[in-house]
C-alpha cells in the first residue's frame, strides 16, 4: 500500500464570512428565479388566493351593508391561505422532488452549506408571502372598502407572513416523507380540507360544532385567529399568546420529523 | 521448465512490460481517496460487499460493472452523502462524511431531474460561488462545452446538453479530484466522443478522476487503471491491457472431421459449440489452438478467426465470476 501523506496544500481553508454570505445570497437569489419562472407555482400561488379573495372577500355578498368587514376578514384568512400555499410548494412539494430525484446529492456532493439551500427556500417563501399579501391588500383597499390603518396593515402583513415559518416546517416534513410524484396530491389533500376545517373559507362559527373544536388543532386555524385580531375580527377568545404557542408547538413537530427523515433519506434516493 | 516460448507465453510478454511500467508510475504517487472493507446494504440487496480502493494522484481511475454492479454506492460514499454499514473511507485524508473535503471534490452523479427554469450560466454560477477557487465562468463554459448555450434554461436541452451541463457543475469548483458516474449514459456516439475529449482534458490539466461506466470501451479509452465491480465486489484490478487480456477471447469457426468431444478437448479451448455443420471455439489465444487443429484434422477448412466483442467480452468475464463465487 501507498503511504499516505498530506501536503499542506490539501487542507482546506476555513471559508470566509464574506463568502458564506455570498453563498446564501446566489442560492436565495436562484430559488426565486427559479420559481418565479415556474409558471405552475407562480399560478397556483398567487393567483389562487387572490381569485379566492376576489371572489369570496368582494364579489359575494357586495351589497350588504357589512360587505367591507367581509372583505377584511378574507383578506386576512385568504392571505393565510396563500402563505399557506407557498410554503407548502415551495417547501414541501419542490423538496419532494430535489430530494427524489438526485438533485439535494448533487448539492450535497457539493461544499453546499445545506442551511444554505433551506434557507433559500423560506427566503423565496417570505418573498411570494409578502408578494400576495400586498397584492391583497392592495386589492382590498381598492375595489373591497378595505379600511385599515398602516399600522395594522403593516402588522397584518408581518403575522401572515412570519406564518410561513411553521408552513415551511411543515413542507420540509413532507417534503422528507413524500415521493416526487406524488408530493403534489399529498399537499393537496392536506392542506385545502385543512383551510376549510381552520375557517379560511367559511367563517368557522358557521361550521358545526365538531368542526370548531376540530380548528383548535389545526395550525391554519390559529394562524389566522392571530391574523383576524389584529384587524379586530377575532371570534376566539383565545389569547394571542395561546395561538402563538400553538404554532411554536406545531413547527417543533414538524422539524422533529424533518430531522428524522433528514437522517434516514441517506441511502434511500437513488441507491 | 521447457526451454520453447508458447505463443500464449509470447502473448503475455508483449503486453505486460508495458502494463508494469505504467501502473508503477502511478502507484508511487500519494494515493488521495481509499477505502477499506467497505460494505453496505439496502434491505436484503448487497450493494457493496468488502470493496477496497484506492485511487492515485492524477490517474484516471475507472470502476467497470454492470447496472447495479454497486459502483453509484461506492462512489456515494467516497463523497460522503452515504454511509457504509462497515468499513471505512478516507478522501484526502479525511472522513468524507465531516463534509471538509467537499471543497476538493467535483461529482458528476446521475441525476433524474435538474431544475429546469434555471439557464446553463446560472447553474454553473450558483456552483461555482460554493468552492474557494472556481474557475472563471467562461472557463468552465468552454471546457464543458456549454458557451453556445449559457443562457438556455436548462429544461430545453437535449440529453447530451444536460450531461454536459453536469459536467460542467463537477468541474466548475477547479477540484482536484472528481467523480463521474457513468458520465456518458445514454449518449450517442458523436456526443459521447465529446465528453471523452473533455475528460482528456481535464487529465492533462493533471486532476484525479474516478469513473464509472459499463462500457468496457469507454473504460479503455479513459482509464490509467480499471477495477471491475460485480454484485458489489471487486472481481478484476489493472491496467486496461491487463483487463482486456483476461476478458477478451477469440473465437474459432471452422468445419472439421472431428468429433465435438475431440474438439472439446484441445488444450485452449473454452467452450464449443455446433453451428449448422460447422464448430464454433471460445479460446482466450487463437495460435495454439489452431495449430493443434490443423495438425489433428488436414481436412479442416473454412477457418475463420474473430475478436470476440468487447461487451460480450466483458459479459463473459462477470459471468464466469458468477459461476465461481468462491474465486475471490
Amino acid at each position: 500500500m501507498a503511504a499516505t501523506t498530506f501536503p499542506a496544500a490539501w487542507a482546506v481553508p476555513r471559508r470566509s464570512f464574506q463568502r458564506t454570505l455570498a453563498i446564501y445570497a446566489k442560492e436565495a437569489k436562484y430559488e426565486l428565479l427559479k420559481n418565479l419562472r415556474i409558471p405552475v407555482y407562480a399560478i397556483s400561488t398567487v393567483a389562487f388566493p387572490l381569485m379566492f379573495y376576489v371572489l369570496f372577500g368582494i364579489v359575494l355578498g357586495r351589497s350588504d351593508p357589512d360587505s367591507a368587514e367581509r372583505a377584511t376578514y378574507a383578506l386576512a384568512t385568504m392571505g393565510c391561505f396563500g402563505v399557506m400555499a407557498v410554503a407548502l410548494f415551495g417547501f414541501g412539494v419542490s423538496l419532494a422532488i430535489e430530494r427524489g430525484q438526485g438533485w439535494l446529492q448533487v448539492k450535497r456532493a457539493s461544499p453546499m452549506p445545506v442551511s444554505a439551500y433551506f434557507g433559500a427556500k423560506l427566503f423565496s417563501a417570505v418573498v411570494f408571502s409578502t408578494a400576495i399579501m400586498l397584492l391583497l391588500l392592495t386589492v382590498g383597499i381598492l375595489f373591497g372598502r378595505v379600511h385599515v390603518s398602516f399600522a395594522t396593515a403593516a402588522k397584518l402583513v408581518g403575522i401572515l407572513v412570519a406564518g410561513s415559518i411553521p408552513f415551511s416546517a411543515m413542507g420540509l416534513a413532507i417534503g422528507y416523507f413524500a415521493k416526487p410524484n406524488s408530493a403534489p396530491a399529498v399537499v393537496n389533500l392536506i392542506y385545502l380540507p385543512m383551510s376549510f376545517c381552520s375557517g379560511l373559507w367559511i367563517p368557522l362559527f358557521l361550521l358545526p360544532h365538531g368542526l370548531q373544536t376540530l380548528a383548535k388543532f389545526l395550525p391554519p386555524f390559529h394562524l389566522s385567529q392571530l391574523a383576524l385580531n389584529t384587524v379586530g375580527l377575532g371570534v376566539n377568545p383565545t389569547p394571542a399568546w395561546g395561538h402563538v404557542e400553538a404554532l411554536l408547538a406545531f413547527t417543533l413537530i414538524c422539524l422533529g420529523f424533518a430531522a428524522w427523515g433528514y437522517r434516514s433519506d441517506e441511502g434511500k434516493t437513488y441507491g | 521448465m521447457s526451454a520453447a516460448i508458447s505463443p500464449s507465453q509470447i502473448e503475455s510478454f508483449s503486453s505486460a512490460p508495458f502494463a508494469e511500467a505504467s501502473r508503477n508510475a502511478v502507484a508511487h504517487r500519494p494515493s488521495i481517496a481509499t477505502a477499506r472493507n467497505l460494505k453496505k446494504s439496502y434491505g436484503s440487496i448487497v450493494a457493496l460487499n468488502n470493496v477496497n480502493l484506492e485511487v492515485h494522484a492524477g490517474e484516471l481511475l475507472a470502476l467497470l460493472g454492470p447496472n447495479g454492479a454497486g459502483k453509484t454506492t461506492l462512489v456515494r460514499m467516497l463523497l460522503g452523502v452515504a454511509r457504509p454499514d462497515a468499513g471505512s473511507v478516507t478522501v484526502f485524508g479525511a472522513n468524507p462524511y465531516d463534509g471538509q473535503m467537499q471543497a476538493r471534490l467535483g461529482a458528476m452523479l446521475q441525476v433524474g431531474r435538474v431544475p429546469e427554469t434555471l439557464k446553463v450560466r446560472e447553474h454553473i454560477d450558483l456552483f461555482s460561488s460554493y468552492y474557494p477557487n472556481p474557475l472563471p465562468l467562461n472557463e468552465t463554459l468552454q471546457i464543458a462545452g456549454l458557451a453556445d448555450i449559457k443562457d438556455r434554461p436548462y429544461g430545453e436541452l437535449s440529453g447530451g446538453q444536460k450531461q454536459r451541463v453536469l459536467f460542467g457543475i463537477a468541474i466548475c469548483g477547479n477540484p482536484d479530484l472528481l467523480f463521474l458516474d457513468e458520465p456518458t449514459v445514454g449518449l450517442d456516439v458523436e456526443a459521447r466522443r465529446l465528453m471523452w475529449a473533455q475528460i482528456r482534458t481535464l487529465i492533462s490539466r493533471g486532476k484525479t478522476v474516478l469513473l464509472t461506466t459499463h462500457y468496457l470501451n469507454e473504460a479503455d479509452a479513459l482509464a490509467d487503471r480499471i477495477m471491475v465491480l460485480d454484485k458489489g465486489k471487486v472481481i478484476a484490478e489493472g491496467t486496461p491491457t491487463e483487463i482486456k487480456s483476461r476478458a477478451m477471447g477469440k473465437q474459432i469457426r471452422c468445419t472439421s472431421q472431428l468429433t465435438l468431444d475431440e474438439v472439446r478437448r484441445i488444450p485452449g479451448v473454452l467452450s464449443v459449440k455446433t453451428d449448422r455443420n460447422a464448430f464454433e471455439m471460445q479460446v482466450n489465444a487463437a495460435e495454439p489452438v489452431v495449430r493443434e487443429l490443423l495438425q489433428r484434422d488436414s481436412w479442416l477448412a473454412d477457418l475463420e478467426v474473430t475478436n470476440a466483442g468487447l461487451e460480450e467480452a466483458f459479459l463473459a468475464l462477470t459471468q464466469n465470476h458468477n459461476a465461481q463465487p468462491k474465486e475471490n
